[in-house]
């Protein structure tokens, strides 16, 4: 059983008169638990096909499901219901709120997303912020922290609400190599011990090895996987 | 609720000097609007009071039309002994009412044998008169405070144009209900403060004496004036008066009585009026800055924010959250601007009160300005505030809820 099926997914944006081809014509499947990573140059609808399957924009046509709901069918409120339930997202830039600690930073969508009680949002917090390492920097605000430890804040904040498919858009773009590695090593890691999938756009070389399946697209195109190791399988 | 009220406080404070710019505003705006009702109703309560407690009383009762012919005092139109115990039966059973005085007035003519001028007439019972207005024996300016028979209180505008003093003999003339004219010597006793308005001229006798002059021999009166026990509840009191007397005498099926509290016997009311839709439009003011200073600060956090308002979407915030969110932040500015507003307000309220600052008003003069932070106003004042911060952030809440997480991440 995939966690996401893409069949002939395109994705045209309009910029004026023009058409843009963001996708075009893309299929795949990613089964649960698995380390998948999305390559190509700038412009090649990697980041296109991750706001895709994180539901956070619609295809232009073909058929996309993820965790057995086709996101085109979701209204605005239930799209964020399914981000908050399933998903977990890691971004380039971090995007951590300046204004909230490490600590608050991570139980946000807790707070926010899944309202939990304030005695379990601690323990939770608490728990993942151990397993990133991250436990004697609670109490600091990210303008105080590295660039890899954001990251790594980051990716607790993605896995609080134990979501079965984690995105990551360009993770390890800011960060120098040994950080990047740690980074990596940690999804890898959380991906063992939570079952959570993460499926990742890069074009990182260390990333890429470190993936079961890679998917190389070019010009909207998927082309064909450079490698392939149990977990991943392609429609294309 | 109190984490978002607490996050939304985070927000606010990342931009510390724009906040606190914004907070002053609002702040500045409920102060200057405090203590602008504050001493306009204390104002208005110190008029109202003079005007109650020293001529007026609280609530007057004449026959019905006596009112439209004021100017003229007519003694066709006062109250028939029958109506007068009608109407003393039922303030005497009436909640709320602390005491009532007879009056029978008149126009009349007033001479120190060398000039005469013109001069309105009441005849009261002193004792029941000082008892509804209590400010009568403060408006003695010289003389004797307690008014007997055969003595007179002169209007000190009077006392002064006809060279008067404590002690000299006039004559007062008047024509009776027939037609008649009668004359009586008076001492003059007392001079008196005037009032603003017809009640410049009013000059004060024994009911007996009154009674004399226009040879009326029953109990007849042209009106009674009221006090009641608790301002507050003038209305009501009036209210159950009316109610009362229209039960009893009626003519072809018409009321006899014509009862009007303060608001319907002296043009003050309108002054009253026009500061209460001057307190109106202050509020208004207050308001609009609220308003547009509000919205200005949410509509820049909105613009500012993009890319975070597209990551707490797209980790599954819903819209009604983010719209809360932001609403909070229109809040809490409006709480900090209120409670910096009622703390500036309390300072200025010491200091103004400290100073001691009179006026004059009228022929008052030497009133003192006082302020004070009065709950209801504080309180209504608060809540404006406070709801127009919510509101003026309400479109700017709207606006980050709407927003497209792609487009909202994609956002440089």
């Amino acid at each position: 059983m995939s966690l996401i099926i893409a069949k002939n997914v395109s994705k045209v944006y309009r910029q004026g008169e023009t058409k843009v081809t963001a996708l075009d014509s893309v299929s795949f499947q990613i089964a649960p638990r698995s380390f998948v990573s999305f390559v190509g140059p700038s412009g090649s609808g990697k980041t296109t096909l991750l706001n895709l399957m994180g539901i956070l924009d619609n295809p232009t046509s073909g058929r996309l499901e993820v965790a057995g709901i086709q996101p085109d069918r979701l209204t605005r409120v239930k799209a964020a219901e399914f981000r908050g339930e399933n998903l977990g997202f890691i971004f380039q830039d971090f995007n951590l709120i300046p204004v909230l600690t490490v600590f608050e930073n991570v139980e946000y969508p807790l707070l926010m997303v899944k309202r939990a009680p304030q005695k379990e949002r601690k323990e939770r917090v608490l728990d993942l912020l151990q397993a990133v390492g991250m436990t004697d920097q609670r109490d600091q605000y990210p303008s105080q922290i590295s660039g890899g430890q954001k990251q790594r804040v980051a990716v607790a904040r993605a896995l609080v609400t134990r979501p079965r498919l984690v995105l990551a858009d360009e993770p390890t773009a800011n960060l120098d190599t040994t950080t990047a590695l740690r980074v990596i090593d940690l999804m890898h890691q959380m991906r063992d011990e939570m079952g959570v999938t993460f499926v990742f756009s890069t074009h990182d070389p260390k990333v890429v090895r470190a993936a079961e399946t890679t998917y190389t697209l070019t010009d909207g195109r998927i082309d064909s996987p450079l490698s392939q190791k149990p977990g991943g399988g392609n429609l294309g | 609720m109190a984490d978002i009220l607490r996050i939304a406080l985070r927000n606010l404070m990342r931009y510390r000097r724009r906040t606190y710019l914004t907070a002053s505003l609002i702040a500045v705006g409920v102060t200057f609007v405090l203590l602008f009702l504050s001493a306009s109703g204390s104002f208005q309560n110190l008029m109202i009071g003079q005007i109650t407690d020293a001529m007026l009383g609280h609530i007057q009762v004449h026959k019905r039309g006596y009112m439209a012919s004021i100017d003229s005092l007519p003694l066709n139109l006062n109250l028939e002994p029958e109506e007068v115990r009608q109407l003393t039966r039922v303030l005497s059973q009436t909640e709320g009412v602390s005491d009532f005085s007879p009056r029978l007035k008149f126009p009349a003519m007033l001479s120190n044998f060398m000039e005469t001028t013109n001069i309105r007439i009441n005849g009261v019972i002193p004792r029941r008169e000082t008892a509804v207005i209590p400010l009568l024996p403060g408006r003695v300016r010289e003389g004797n405070t307690r008014l007997l028979k055969g003595e007179l209180y002169v209007p000190e505008l009077l006392a002064r144009g006809m060279q008067l003093k404590i002690g000299d003999l006039v004559a007062v003339i008047a024509t009776n209900e027939d037609g008649l004219v009668n004359g009586k010597k008076f001492r003059v006793s007392a001079i008196i403060e005037s009032v603003t308005g017809p009640g410049g001229r009013d000059g004060y006798m024994h009911l007996e004496d009154a009674r004399d002059i226009l040879r009326i021999t029953d109990d007849q009166i042209s009106e009674v004036a009221i006090r009641v026990s608790d301002f507050s509840r003038l209305e009501p009191v009036a209210e159950q008066i009316r109610h009362r007397l229209a039960g009893g005498a009626a003519r072809n099926g018409r009321p006899v009585f014509d009862v009007r509290t303060w608001e319907g016997l002296t043009p003050f009311v309108n002054i009253s009026r026009m500061i209460d839709v001057m307190a109106f439009f202050i509020r208004l003011m207050l308001i609009a800055v609220v308003l547009v200073s509000v919205m200005n600060v949410m509509i820049m956090a909105v613009y500012e924010r993009i890319r975070e308002i597209g990551t707490i979407a797209a980790i599954g915030t819903k819209p009604s959250r983010i719209r809360t969110l932001f609403l909070c932040e229109g809040f809490m500015l409006g709480i900090l601007g209120t409670g910096a507003g009622i703390l500036l307000t309390g300072l200025a309220t010491l200091i103004i009160n400290s100073l001691q600052i009179s006026f004059n008003f009228g022929r008052q003069a030497g009133l003192i300005l006082t302020t004070g932070l009065e709950l209801n106003q504080v309180v209504l004042v608060s809540l404006i505030v406070i709801v127009v911060s919510t509101l003026a952030a309400l479109q700017p809440a709207h606006k980050a809820a709407r927003m497209k997480p792609v487009d909202a991440l994609g956002h440089v």
